[in-house]
């Protein structure tokens, strides 16, 4: 029967103690995309995840437009992290084409990337805080979140999409006296965010519903091909920061935070401990940064690649290595674009994750994973 | 956009255009290449002579292509012997002039921190059918889930983008489209976007 079924068909034999449900895509819990679990009394005998929800062809879109009209719909997918999310595409960019940053302009990418990361950490956290049952811990961040999205405001003069990073630098100068208010802001946001120690990550009930949850091992997570804070909290310490600095991270002291439990509660508490090193980092770049000079290189019209050529270039994400593969055929549109984001490659970890354990454990592994659908969609 | 201009000028020079396999050649630098990267693609060459070829050597990046006959052992190859442990990507390329699709995986490693800015860009090509019936014809490839188990969403998604159909890859479903998608992979450059 099954054979006469067209490929990408296929009938499911049912049994009589498992039963199959269907968590999503409407459900807030999962986020805009459907996991088919299978149950075994209260246990996950089987997970099947189904994205697609919210797939917009940004790649088919991308062969249709030149590279500057690319940069406002390639940063939709993830909107509270629009700076990182654009960054690949825009180094890519400047290799076709050709083309060479100010110093300064490096420096304002280095702070408009670590704000946005923090911006969508701050999202992520509040959901996470929610889906834990935990009231407070949305409350705050999403309050907190305000402080560096009125710095992205005055920045680059929009409150989420920015689409603030172009080829050859970046769209505005800062605006007078931001150093000063960015370095009083930030340094009040490092404070503010160490409290949540207190009420969340040494919460005894957040510890309990968390440790030793959804583990994933070291060797695994590099068979997988896991990123960002799902590698680093199964022990094994990759930033491309470090290893493969773009800008001007090789110039400014950058440090990982690795754990090497594994669990979803490592998985949590990494990318808060990552938000506190994106402060130091703000901080660095704020006092190395030249005090003036031009932050952009003006492109010609219609900028084109000078024939046929193709670039990978990836960047730390808040979500993990995000790469923008970019085949260029000497027009002025991109001949080929494909996103490779941090998202679409931690989701093959959940079935494998949420095998043998509790349904009611399921939120708090799938959020660990700092997934993001939009993103995995594209 | 006009029809002619889906069509990309895949060969530099116009007298190759008859040659089927990869329309790439290496670039002729004499200048200085990266001698770590090129250390790598030489590995690769002393190994597999002439069913390989290199594409470019460049700062932190390495090509290689391969015909799909070779591409399962150079990719075990890859792991094996050169440390290379995960899938970053696998991306379709379209080539509707060659009657071809590529298929680029782009590869690095976790654990040798020597590779750690290292990515080695593996294109293998595929047959491309004017009239696809995604599954059910020639255009195909193996897969190399058994190799890197990390490709597995990523072919489910070349799959379906493309019609491309990894033989041996356990679950040939489609991931993003719905159940339903009934026109050509939307990828192809003869799907064409309504209205432009």
């Amino acid at each position: 029967m099954t054979s006469e079924l067209p490929p990408g068909l296929a009938l499911q034999k049912v049994d009589e103690r498992i039963m199959t449900l269907n968590v999503g895509p409407q459900h807030p819990g999962s986020g805009h995309m459907r996991i088919v679990v299978q149950i075994d009394g209260d246990y996950i005998v089987a997970c099947d995840p189904d994205p697609g929800y919210v797939h917009r062809g940004e790649e088919k879109m991308a062969e249709y437009r030149n590279y500057i009209l690319n940069i406002p719909h390639l940063e939709r997918p993830v909107i509270h992290d629009s700076c990182n999310v654009l960054y690949p595409y825009v180094l890519g960019v400047e290799e076709i084409v050709g083309i060479e940053v100010p110093e300064r302009a490096k420096y304002v990418r280095v702070i408009a990337s670590e704000l946005n990361r923090c911006i969508y950490t701050m999202y992520w956290l509040a959901i996470y805080g929610i889906f834990l049952g935990h009231s407070t811990m949305f409350m705050w961040p999403a309050g907190d979140r305000e402080l560096l999205i009125d710095l992205m405001e005055k920045m680059t003069g929009a409150r989420v999409t920015h689409a603030h990073f172009v080829p050859g630098g970046v769209r505005n100068d800062l605006p007078p006296n931001f150093e000063d208010v960015c370095l009083r802001q930030v340094n009040y946001f490092e404070k503010r965010i160490k409290e949540y120690a207190a009420v969340f990550y040494d919460n005894p009930i957040l510890i309990s519903r968390t440790r030793d949850t959804g583990v994933l091992s070291r060797q695994d997570a590099i068979r997988l091909g896991t990123t960002g804070s799902v590698l680093r909290a199964s022990g094994v310490d990759y930033d491309l920061r470090i290893k493969e600095p773009y800008d001007v991270y090789d110039e400014l002291d950058v440090h990982t935070n690795v754990m090497t439990e594994g669990d979803s509660y490592a998985r949590s508490r990494v990318p808060w401990l990552d938000m506190i090193e994106s402060c130091n980092i703000i901080r660095q770049a704020l006092q190395k940064m030249p005090k003036s000079g031009s932050v952009r290189t003006k492109l010609k019209p219609n900028p084109k690649g000078k024939g046929l050529d193709s670039v990978y270039k990836r960047v730390e994400s808040g979500r993990g290595s995000l790469g923008c593969y970019i085949v260029s055929d000497g027009k002025t549109e991109p001949y080929r674009l494909k996103m490779s984001v941090g998202s679409f490659r931690n989701l093959i970890a959940l079935p494998y994750l949420l095998k043998g354990e509790k349904l009611g454990n399921m939120p708090s592994v799938y959020w660990s994973l700092n997934y993001w659908p939009v993103e995995a969609d594209r | 956009m006009s029809s002619d201009s889906e069509k990309p000028s895949a060969d530099v020079k116009p007298e190759e255009k008859t040659s089927s396999p990869p329309p790439k050649k290496p670039e002729e630098k004499s200048v200085d290449l990266p001698a770590f990267e090129k250390g790598i693609s030489d590995k690769i060459i002393e190994k597999f002579g002439d069913k390989v070829e290199v594409a470019f050597v460049k700062q932190d990046r390495v090509g290689i292509n391969v015909d799909r006959d070779n591409v399962h052992d150079v990719a075990e190859f890859i792991r094996d012997e050169l440390n290379y442990d995960h899938v970053e990507s696998v991306s379709g390329v379209d080539y509707p002039q060659d009657k071809e699709i590529e298929v680029v995986y782009h590869i690095g490693s976790y654990t040798d921190s020597s590779l750690a800015s290292q990515i080695l860009v593996l294109s293998t090509r595929a047959q491309r059918e004017e009239n696809p019936i995604p599954g059910n014809d020639a255009t195909k490839l193996p897969t190399l889930r058994d190799i890197f188990y990390s490709v597995e969403f990523h072919e489910r998604e070349v799959f379906e983008m493309f019609g491309v159909y990894f033989e041996g890859h356990p679950d040939n479903r489609r991931l993003l489209l719905p159940e339903d998608w009934a026109d050509l992979p939307p990828l192809r450059k003869d799907f064409a976007i309504k209205g432009r």
